[in-house]
C-alpha cells in the first residue's frame, strides 16, 4: 500500500467514525426535535462565535500606586509639544495634568525631582515576539509560528505566551510599558496577535491588554512562498501568495454571509440552524466586520500597493505594513490611505526583499505624512527602540528634514498605539489616559541614556535605583547572574 | 604601506589617489588608544600617515584645511569580526561566501572577497575603515535572527540555507582595508576560527567531550604532520583526523605564530578555552563570552583578549545565562583588553559605535569605549599601523560632525591611508532619488 493510498483509507474511516456518532445523536427518540416551526436552539456554548468573543478574558489589573508628580524634567507628550522644566501628575493609575513649571500639583502628590531627566509615555513595541519567542531559544519553546498551513488564522499568539520569558523584564527596563505579540510570518495568515501590559505575571491573562482588539498578522513576500514552496505546496510564487489572500476572503465573506443569514432568522423566529463555527474563518470575518486590525508583513512598495487593492476588492482595512522597508518609496499611497507602516531603522539587505532598506526610511515616509512607527521584531532593539527611533530620526535630519524629537517620540508612543487600537488609552501623555510614563537618566535620544523609572498605571514598575523594583522571572532564580541586569 | 604586503595583489589594484595633505582643525580629537581626549585641536595627514596631532599644531602651508567647526576626529573604526565582503545578501545562498561546507581549517576566507560588493561603501560610510572577516560553522555566528531569514531554527526558515553538516574548525580570517578603489586584502591567514560551546558540540557529534578531544586530536595531528610532511606525503604517516589542507592550516597555529579565534560564551566554556590555550601553548582571542565577567581575572591573567557584543542582555541560550550589559565594563575593569563589535553581519556593523556607547552607560570609561572599537581591535589583530591617532601611523581617519557614539552622529569624511573616501552607496543614491517629492511627472526612475 502506498503512503499516500493508507492516508486516503485512514481518512475515510474516520470520516464514518465521525458520521457514526453523528447519526446516533440524532436518532435517539427523546432528542428528537418537534416537528414545529419553533426556532432551532441556538448554539451551545463555543459553537457560537459571538458569545463569548472574550473567550480568554483578561485579568490584568493595575498594581498599587499613588499620586505621583515629577517635576523639573524635559517632558516630550508625543502630541508634538517638548515641554522643558515640565511638570507630570500621575493620579488613580491616570495622567492627571501636564504642564510647564507652574502646573499646580496635588498636596497629597509623591513628588519626584526631574531636573536633569526626560519624561516620555511609555515606549510601545507594536511587533514583538516576547514570550512566543522566548529567551533562551530552544525549539522547545519555539512557539512563533504555526507553519503546517498557508492559513493558520485559526491560531492566537496568547495561546503560545510564556510569561516567564526574561526578555519582558529587559524590554520594560527599556521604558517598554505595552507591546504587541505577534505571531510569525510563515504563513498568508498568521493567526492573531495579542496586546499585553508590560507587567510580571504567571499567566498571559494576567498581562493581556484590556478591551485592546485583535490583530491578524499577514505576511507577504518571499517568507510563506519559502515556506510552503519548499514543501511542494502553494503558494511558491507571489501569485500564488495574493491567490491565497484573496481565496480566503472569498471563504470568510462566504462564512460571515451565513452567520448574519442565520442571526436575521433567528431574530425574526424563523427555524435556522447555526453554520459550523470555523476558527479560521471567525478571525477573517471579525476583520470584515472591522472588528480585528491586519498587521502586514510587506517590505516592498510594489507588495504593499497590491496587498491595498486586494483589501479593497474585499472591503476590508490594512491597519498598518510591518517591516516596510521600501515605505519611502510609498509614502503618498500609505498616507492617502491612512495606513500606517513600522519598520527598523538601519537593518536591510539581509534578504531580497529588503535590499532596498534604506536608513532615511521611516523619515521620508514621514514626510509624506504617513504614520510613522518604529518597531523592533527582536528581543534585543526591543529595549532600546528609543535610540532606533533616535537613528531613524537622525538619519532624515541628514538630508535637512530637521525632524524634532518632540516629532519622533511618537514613533515608538503614539503612533503604535493607534495602530494597534489603543491611542485611546495610551501612547501619550494626555489627561486621562493610562499613566504610562517613563522617567529617562537623559534625552531618550541618546545612547548614554536609559529608562531610570518606569510607571504603567502610574504604578513603578521599574526602578534602575531600587532592587525591589527590578523583578526577575522565575526562569532567572538561580541563573548565573541571576537575571542581573541592571547596574 | 598595506598593499606592499601582497606584490600580486598591488599588481591587479587599482591605483589608490594621491594622499594629499590634509589639516583637520578646531576639532575635539578622540586619541582612540586610552589617552585623554583633547578638547580642542588640529590633526595632520601627511603622505598616508599622521603627521602631527594636537592642540597647538597648526596646519602646514598648502595643505587643504578642513574646519571641524567643533565635530570629533576619531581614528578609523576597526571592526574586530565580520562577514563584510565575504556575503553580500544573508538570505540569498549564491551571495554568501562566509562558510565552508567541505574544508574545516583549511576553509580560506580571503578567496571570498567581492570588493565591489555594494555592502563595502556602506560599511565604510559608517566610519568603518579596516575588518577582519572572520568565517562561520554552517552560517551562524551571532547575527540577529529578526523575520526568520538568519537560518536561526525558526520555523519560517524551512527550506534555508544549510548545506550539510558544519566542520570542526570554521576556517581562517582575513584582515581587509575598506579603501575604495583597491585591492580589499591586507593579511590572509590571520587566525583559525573555531566555535567552541553549543555550536561546536553539534559540529563534533553532539558533545563537548567530543568537541574538545577531537580538537585536541587535530592539533596533536597537525603537530605530526609539521614534523613529517615527506612522510605523509609517502602515506607513511598513521592515519590523521584532517585533511592535508586543514592541517596545514593548524601548523603556524600550534607553533603559536598564528592565533585561534574561539567563539565561546558559557563561563566553564572559557576555562576551557584557557585551559586549551595553556596545555596546547595557543595563542588565542575569545569572541563572545557573555559570561566573561564571571571569570574575568583569569582572561587577565592569561592575558586573552576578548571581542563582545555589548547589547547581549538575554539568556538567549542555555550557554548564555549570565548575559549582562555591563560585561564590557566589568571586563575591562579587570585588565581584559575588550574589542566592542555589533552584529557580525555587514548592514549592522554602524551598531558597533553605538555598542561603544552603550557600554559607556553601563560603567565602561568613555576613552575605553572609543579603544574598544578602534586601537584595541587593531592590536588584538596584529594591525599595528592602524587604530589610534598617533604620529606615524596610516591616516585612517573619520571625521564626525559629533559625537561618534551617539545615534544622531554620522562621519563627515571617512579617510583611509590619507586619502579621503567617497560618501556615495547605492542605499543613498536609493534615498536620494525619493526623499523629495517628484514634480516633473516623470516616474522617480527618470529623476538621475
Amino acid at each position: 500500500m502506498t503512503p499516500r493510498l493508507r492516508a486516503a483509507l485512514a481518512a475515510t474511516a474516520t470520516a464514518a467514525l465521525l458520521s457514526a456518532c453523528a447519526t446516533t445523536g440524532t436518532t435517539t427518540p427523546a432528542n428528537k426535535p418537534a416537528k414545529s416551526e419553533t426556532p432551532a436552539k441556538p448554539p451551545r456554548a463555543g459553537l457560537d462565535p459571538s458569545a463569548r468573543p472574550d473567550a480568554f478574558p483578561s485579568t490584568y489589573a493595575p498594581l498599587p500606586s499613588r499620586t505621583t508628580a515629577i517635576r523639573g524634567a524635559t517632558v516630550l507628550t508625543a502630541t508634538g509639544q517638548e515641554i522643558p522644566n515640565g511638570v507630570v501628575v500621575m493620579s488613580g493609575g491616570k495622567i492627571l495634568v501636564v504642564g510647564g513649571a507652574d502646573t499646580a500639583i496635588p498636596a497629597d502628590a509623591e513628588v519626584v525631582d526631574g531636573s536633569g531627566k526626560w519624561i516620555t509615555p511609555g515606549i510601545i513595541d507594536s511587533h514583538s515576539h516576547l514570550g512566543v519567542y522566548p529567551s533562551p531559544s530552544v525549539p522547545a519553546k519555539s512557539d512563533g509560528n504555526e507553519a503546517t498551513d498557508p492559513n493558520t488564522a485559526y491560531v492566537w499568539a496568547e495561546h503560545s505566551l510564556w510569561p516567564q520569558d526574561p526578555g519582558f523584564n529587559r524590554a520594560r527596563a527599556g521604558g517598554v510599558t505595552t507591546l504587541q505579540i505577534l505571531p510569525g510570518s510563515a504563513n498568508l495568515f498568521g493567526g492573531r496577535s495579542v496586546a499585553v501590559r508590560n507587567v510580571p505575571s504567571v499567566t498571559m491573562q494576567g498581562m493581556k491588554f484590556p478591551g485592546a482588539p485583535y490583530g491578524v498578522k499577514m505576511a507577504c513576500g518571499e517568507n510563506p512562498k519559502r515556506v510552503y514552496g519548499g514543501k511542494g505546496r502553494t503558494p511558491s510564487t507571489a501569485m500564488g501568495n495574493v491567490a491565497g489572500y484573496r481565496r480566503a476572503w472569498i471563504d470568510a465573506a462566504d462564512y460571515a454571509r451565513k452567520w448574519d443569514d442565520y442571526r436575521a432568522k433567528s431574530e425574526k423566529g424563523e427555524k435556522a440552524d447555526a453554520p459550523k463555527r470555523d476558527l479560521t474563518l471567525d478571525t477573517l470575518a471579525g476583520v470584515l466586520r472591522g472588528e480585528i486590525l491586519v498587521q502586514n508583513h510587506c517590505y516592498r512598495a510594489d507588495e504593499m500597493a497590491v496587498m491595498i487593492d486586494v483589501a479593497k476588492e474585499f472591503g476590508y482595512r490594512i491597519t498598518m505594513f510591518h517591516h516596510a522597508s521600501e515605505a519611502y518609496k510609498a509614502g503618498a499611497l500609505l498616507a492617502k490611505e491612512d495606513i500606517c507602516f513600522a519598520t527598523w531603522a538601519d537593518w536591510q539587505g539581509f534578504k531580497m526583499e529588503s535590499l532596498d532598506g534604506i536608513e532615511a526610511n521611516a523619515a521620508i515616509a514621514y514626510k509624506a505624512g504617513a504614520c510613522t512607527v518604529i518597531h523592533s521584531d527582536d528581543e534585543t532593539m526591543t529595549q532600546r527602540l528609543n535610540q532606533e527611533a533616535a537613528l531613524a530620526m537622525a538619519a532624515g535630519n541628514r538630508i535637512g528634514f530637521g525632524i524634532t524629537r518632540a516629532e519622533a517620540i511618537s514613533w515608538i508612543t503614539a503612533n503604535p498605539a493607534k495602530a494597534m487600537g489603543i491611542a485611546d488609552q495610551t501612547g501619550s501623555l494626555v489627561p486621562g489616559k493610562r499613566a504610562d510614563v517613563v522617567i529617562w537618566s537623559g534625552d531618550p535620544f541618546s545612547t548614554y541614556s536609559l529608562a531610570e523609572r518606569v510607571f504603567l498605571d502610574g504604578a513603578v514598575v521599574y526602578d534602575r535605583k531600587d532592587p525591589r523594583y527590578q523583578p526577575k522571572s522565575d526562569f532567572e532564580l538561580g541563573t548565573p547572574g541571576a537575571g542581573a541586569f541592571h547596574q | 604601506m598595506k598593499r606592499a604586503l601582497f606584490a600580486f595583489a598591488a599588481l591587479i589594484a587599482a591605483s589608490p589617489a594621491a594622499a594629499e595633505t590634509v589639516a583637520i582643525v578646531n576639532a575635539r580629537i578622540e586619541i582612540g588608544n586610552g589617552t585623554p581626549t583633547l578638547p580642542s585641536g588640529t590633526v595632520v595627514l601627511k603622505d598616508g600617515r599622521i603627521a602631527a596631532v594636537g592642540a597647538g599644531v597648526s596646519a602646514p602651508a598648502g595643505a587643504r584645511v578642513i574646519d571641524a567647526k567643533g565635530g570629533v576626529v576619531t581614528p578609523g573604526l576597526v571592526f574586530p569580526s565580520t562577514n563584510l565582503s565575504a556575503s553580500e545578501i544573508g538570505g540569498v545562498r549564491s551571495t554568501r561566501d562566509d562558510n565552508s561546507g567541505s574544508l574545516s581549517a583549511g576553509f580560506d576566507i580571503s578567496y571570498s572577497f567581492n570588493p565591489a560588493s555594494a555592502m563595502i561603501p556602506l560599511a565604510r560610510q559608517t566610519g568603518v575603515t579596516t575588518a577582519v572577516v572572520t568565517p562561520t560553522l554552517g552560517g551562524g555566528g551571532g547575527g540577529h535572527a529578526h523575520d526568520g531569514w538568519e537560518g536561526d531554527g525558526r520555523d519560517d526558515f524551512a527550506g534555508g540555507d544549510t548545506h550539510g553538516l558544519p566542520n570542526l574548525f570554521a576556517g581562517q580570517a582575513a584582515t581587509i582595508t575598506l579603501a575604495d578603489g583597491r585591492d580589499q586584502l591586507l593579511k590572509s591567514k590571520v587566525a583559525v576560527v573555531l566555535d567552541l560551546g553549543e555550536d561546536g558540540a553539534r559540529a563534533a557529534g553532539g558533545s563537548r567531550g567530543a568537541d574538545l578531544v577531537l580538537i585536541r586530536a587535530a592539533l596533536e595531528d597537525a603537530r605530526l604532520y609539521a614534523r613529517n610532511r615527506a612522510a605523509f606525503a609517502r602515506g607513511e604517516t598513521r592515519e590523521l583526523g584532517l585533511s592535508r589542507i586543514d592541517l596545514e592550516a593548524l601548523v603556524p597555529v600550534v607553533e603559536g605564530r598564528t592565533p585561534l579565534l574561539l567563539r565561546v560564551h558559557r563561563a566553564s566554556d572559557i576555562r576551557q578555552a584557557l585551559r586549551l590555550a595553556r596545555e596546547e601553548k595557543l595563542k588565542i582571542i575569545l569572541e563572545g563570552a557573555e559570561e566573561g565577567w564571571l571569570v574575568a581575572d583569569e582572561l587577565a591573567a592569561a592575558g586573552v583578549p576578548v571581542i563582545l557584543d555589548s547589547q547581549a542582555s538575554l539568556p538567549s541560550q542555555f550557554e548564555a545565562l549570565g548575559s549582562r550589559l555591563d560585561n564590557a565594563a566589568r571586563l575591562q575593569r579587570a585588565g581584559v583588553q575588550i574589542a566592542i563589535m555589533g552584529s557580525r553581519d555587514f548592514n549592522n556593523l554602524r551598531q558597533a559605535r553605538l555598542n561603544a556607547g552603550l557600554a559607556v552607560a553601563y560603567g565602561l570609561p568613555r576613552e575605553a569605549a572609543i579603544a574598544s572599537v578602534t586601537s584595541v581591535p587593531a592590536k588584538i589583530w596584529g594591525l599595528t599601523s592602524t587604530g589610534s591617532l598617533e604620529t606615524g601611523k596610516e591616516a585612517d581617519v573619520v571625521l564626525w560632525n559629533g559625537d561618534p557614539l551617539e545615534t544622531t552622529s554620522w562621519p563627515v569624511a571617512v579617510f583611509i591611508d590619507g586619502v579621503e573616501q567617497p560618501q556615495s552607496t547605492r542605499a543613498f543614491e536609493l534615498r536620494d532619488r525619493y526623499a523629495r517629492p517628484n514634480a516633473s511627472g516623470y516616474p522617480p526612475a527618470y529623476s538621475h
